[in-house]
């Protein structure tokens, strides 16, 4: 067990080859996983479980037909965008497909506008253009939100060549998924940001499933922190179900990018409790499966019985934050429920500018 | 307070389905994330997951029944405190099945997506329900003054479009030094056609960028720089290797300032020859000029003359949206009068009259202006005065320009080599039916390549194309001569 944040080596230096495999291991919070002091995970706490609970409300409001069209939840992988949001510095750039709601909220974008936009309404972050798939920030730099799998990875990158054109220091984190790994532009993405030394790190949140196609089934090479080794960019497995052995990764990887070293990926290991979109019933996969990585592995379960067993919190405190969380949670859904439709004379508008 | 569970939908198009199986029991108690029961459709099964914590108070659709509407309660929940037996007796719903009141869609509806999804619990609504307005393509009526755009007096100097596509990247690249040109072959190699010729030697690496062989790949790049208010220059080597970047143009460059509500744009040209070369078969010679009109968030150009080439890149590369410019290798090489002015542009979406004439409007762009001027001439001995006016701009299209001289003319031709089906003549022709029918005094004819594949031997490849004799026939067709 324990592949948490295990380095898998430089390519070309042959320490890649020593990483072993990780298939069928059980995961957990590895025995050296770098601690978290209270705050880390007070703050961890609170924002996974912002994210859990507002992805249950999106799962409930999309039972009741006020979401529409695909609805990608993101519970079950919330360790990985928190923990990478930990490691970063204002002016880093987040960048993702369309499992897109836990890193809008990671980044700060209000609840209420992210609810609106699923909802379709004038208060959406995209004022219901967009939709699920497609919210932006720039204030926040967070540059979507990307419905074509694998075309955020070589968007990614050219935020790291701004970055790098401009010399401002920032890092761009480039998010894409364990099926997003197999398309071509993510190896011509590789190829040009170690050729040019990008300061991008690729998060590979590998959930196990491409939809309902298993990693197996799909990749020759299911170890995805060697995907890029032919191409000499370093790359590290990482338990991403335990979020202070995401935050450390992070900080490496990002202290590398940032350093003018190139580009870093880290492969995160998780899991999607629900089905790949809301239509989804997730059928391949077994329910013992689900059920043991929810009651063995639980990202916010791991923060949880910290918070009591080592800080010493109170289940009323503990209670407190569920209940504030809950309370954005419902201002957002009641927000987006009746905030009116768009005005139908904003067909026309932001084509062009 | 007691919380309604509801019977929740698979899909926008899902109506109502079976309640099959309750995982949890009355009096249980429950917490976010338990699976409290699973509904099926003929289509999927699916989990119906707790929300809330609390003490499943009452079931009120049992195991097992068919046809359960979408948001019907199926069950309460009481909340932290609350008093079970209360909450159960406060359901609204009968406690008995809730059959949905409509037919079950047929399966072939709901593949089709034809049945209606449930209408959304409290979805406001809007008093106007009708289709606002396209805002019209048409604005005056009168053509532009295309002469204007040279003030008189001006020097002339000759010079190939090549060297006039040069000059518009240096000069602003000059000025804004977030301008920079990236593609295959376009600074140590001096451009696969020589058009960034001296780039590299006056803004150095940093600016004028080699790329590996990835079309796809470093298109995305410059979105994603564009995307950060940089002002990329991404040269194809020709427009027919785009197709491997064809996503990155159109669903991220293009379609982003819509999908987020105008708070992120992509100031990027994308620029290369476009259509046929000579002899380099089918893969070598496609004119994508229709293809990109086609799409809401670019911009398309197409020069011919090397003035317009100049202006409008200037102009293409200080415009906000992301921009398809098509050049013409062709045409590189040939040379035509070109102001000498210290900032030389041309305004997108303005058509030129190339040419005066008042018997027959030949409307063309890019190297299709060689057939249409030669035609123009060739009628002009046969006492035919043929206007022929120079689109620049694909998209948006200058229907002014063409409708004004379609009112004074009362026919048109279309010259283009693309392929005939969906075309850039199919949309003029359409154009000048809904703003001129009246004025037409023969059918719009159009002349384009051949629908086929450019075939690669000498005497088909000419076949395929346009020719100036088909244009002369063309004209004299609508002008009934």
């Amino acid at each position: 067990m324990a592949v948490a944040a295990r380095k898998a080596g430089r390519a070309g230096s042959g320490a890649a080859n020593k990483t072993t495999s990780t298939k069928g291991s059980t995961r957990g919070a590895a025995p050296n996983s770098p601690q978290f002091d209270k705050n880390q995970d007070l703050s961890a706490y609170n924002e996974m479980l912002l994210i859990r609970r507002f992805e249950e409300k999106s799962g409930q409001m999309y039972g009741m037909g006020l979401i529409g069209g695909f609805c990608h939840l993101y519970i079950g992988q919330e360790a990985v965008v928190v923990g990478m949001q930990m490691a970063t510095k204002e002016g880093d750039q987040v960048i993702t497909g369309y499992r897109d709601h836990g890193h809008m909220l990671a980044c700060g974008m209000d609840a209420k506008g992210v609810m609106a936009e699923l909802t379709g309404r004038r208060g959406g972050l995209s004022k219901g253009k967009g939709g699920s798939m497609h919210m932006f920030s720039k204030e926040k730099h967070f540059y979507g939100g990307h419905g074509i799998v694998g075309a955020q990875v070589s968007l990614g990158t050219g935020i790291a060549f701004a970055n790098h054109y401009r010399e401002n220091g920032n890092v761009c984190l480039t998010y894409f998924g364990d099926g997003a790994a197999n398309q071509g532009q993510v190896y011509e993405s590789f190829n040009m940001a170690q050729l040019w030394k990008l300061p991008v790190v690729y998060v590979i949140e590998n959930n196990r499933y491409a939809m309902g196609t298993s990693v197996s089934r799909a990749s020759a090479q299911t170890d995805f922190s060697k995907r890029g080794v032919s191409f000499g960019i370093p790359g590290e497995q990482v338990d991403g179900m335990d979020i202070r052995a995401v935050y450390a990764a992070g900080q490496r990887a990002i202290e590398h990018a940032r350093s003018g070293k190139g580009p870093y990926i880290l492969e995160m290991q998780t899991y999607r409790y629900r089905g790949h979109s809301m239509s989804d019933p997730a059928k391949y996969r077994t329910k013992d499966e689900v059920t043991r990585m929810r009651e063995e592995h639980d990202p916010i379960e791991q923060v949880r019985r910290r918070l009591l067993e080592s800080w010493k919190l109170s289940e009323d405190e503990l209670k407190a934050i569920d209940s504030k969380v809950r309370e954005i949670v419902n201002e957002a859904a009641e927000f987006a429920t009746h905030d009116p439709e768009p005005d139908p004379s904003e067909l026309y508008t932001d084509i062009l500018l | 307070m007691a919380i309604d569970i509801l019977m929740p939908a698979l899909s926008p198009t899902m109506e109502q389905g079976k309640l099959a199986k309750w995982l949890k029991k009355e009096g249980d108690q429950v917490k976010p994330g338990d699976v409290l029961a699973e509904i099926e459709t003929d289509k999927a099964t699916m989990e119906v997951e707790a929300i809330d914590e609390g003490v499943l108070a009452k079931i009120l659709v049992s195991d097992g029944t068919d046809n359960v509407a979408v948001n019907t309660p199926i069950a309460i929940l009481a909340g932290e405190g609350e008093d079970v037996s209360a909450a159960a007796s406060s359901a609204k719903a009968p406690a008995a099945s809730a059959p949905a009141a409509q037919p079950a869609p047929t399966p072939d509806m709901q593949a089709e997506g034809l049945a209606d999804r449930p209408a959304p619990a409290e979805r406001p609504q809007q008093t106007d329900l009708s289709t606002p307005a396209a805002p019209s393509v048409i604005t005056n009526r009168t053509s532009y003054n295309a002469m204007a755009e040279i003030p008189e007096g001006t020097e002339l100097v000759n010079m190939t479009v090549r060297e006039a596509l040069r000059d518009a990247m240096a000069e602003e690249m000059r000025k804004d030094e977030g301008v920079f040109v990236m593609g295959e072959e376009v600074a140590e190699y001096q451009g696969a056609y020589k058009v960034t010729q001296g780039l590299l030697q006056e803004f150095g690496a940093k600016r004028v960028i080699d790329t590996p062989i990835t079309e796809h790949g470093f298109a995305g790049v410059g979105v994603g720089a564009a995307f950060t208010g940089l002002r990329p220059i991404v040269e194809f080597m020709t427009f027919n290797f785009a197709m491997q970047a064809i996503d990155q143009i159109i669903n991220s460059a293009a379609k982003t300032l819509y999908m987020s509500g105008g708070q992120l744009g992509a100031p990027i040209v994308f620029r290369g020859p476009n259509g046929a070369a000579a002899r380099v078969g089918a893969q070598h010679s496609h004119d994508y000029a229709a293809w990109y009109s086609n799409v809401p968030g670019l911009k398309v150009i197409a020069p011919y003359t090397a003035s317009d080439a100049k202006g409008l890149l200037k102009s293409a590369i200080r415009d906000p949206n992301p921009i398809v410019f098509l050049e013409n290798e062709i045409l590189y090489g040939q040379s035509f009068p070109v102001p000498k002015l210290d900032d030389f542009t041309v305004p997108i979406g303005k058509a030129r009259i190339h040419r005066e004439g008042k018997d027959v409007t030949i409307v063309s762009f890019s190297i299709g202006m060689t057939y249409a001027l030669k035609a123009a001439q060739e009628l002009e001995k046969e006492g035919i005065d043929a206007e022929v006016i120079d689109l620049r701009t694909i998209r948006p299209m200058d229907t002014d320009t063409i409708v004004a001289s379609v009112m004074k003319t009362g026919r048109c031709v279309t010259v283009e080599e693309g392929f005939p089906q969906s075309g850039i003549g199919a949309e003029i022709a359409m154009r000048i039916m809904e703003n001129a029918f009246d004025y037409l005094d023969a059918p719009v004819a159009r002349v384009t390549g051949k629908d086929v594949p450019m075939p690669y031997a000498a005497n088909l490849e000419k076949l395929a194309l346009p020719s100036v004799a088909e244009v002369v026939q063309a004209a004299k067709a609508v002008c009934y001569r």
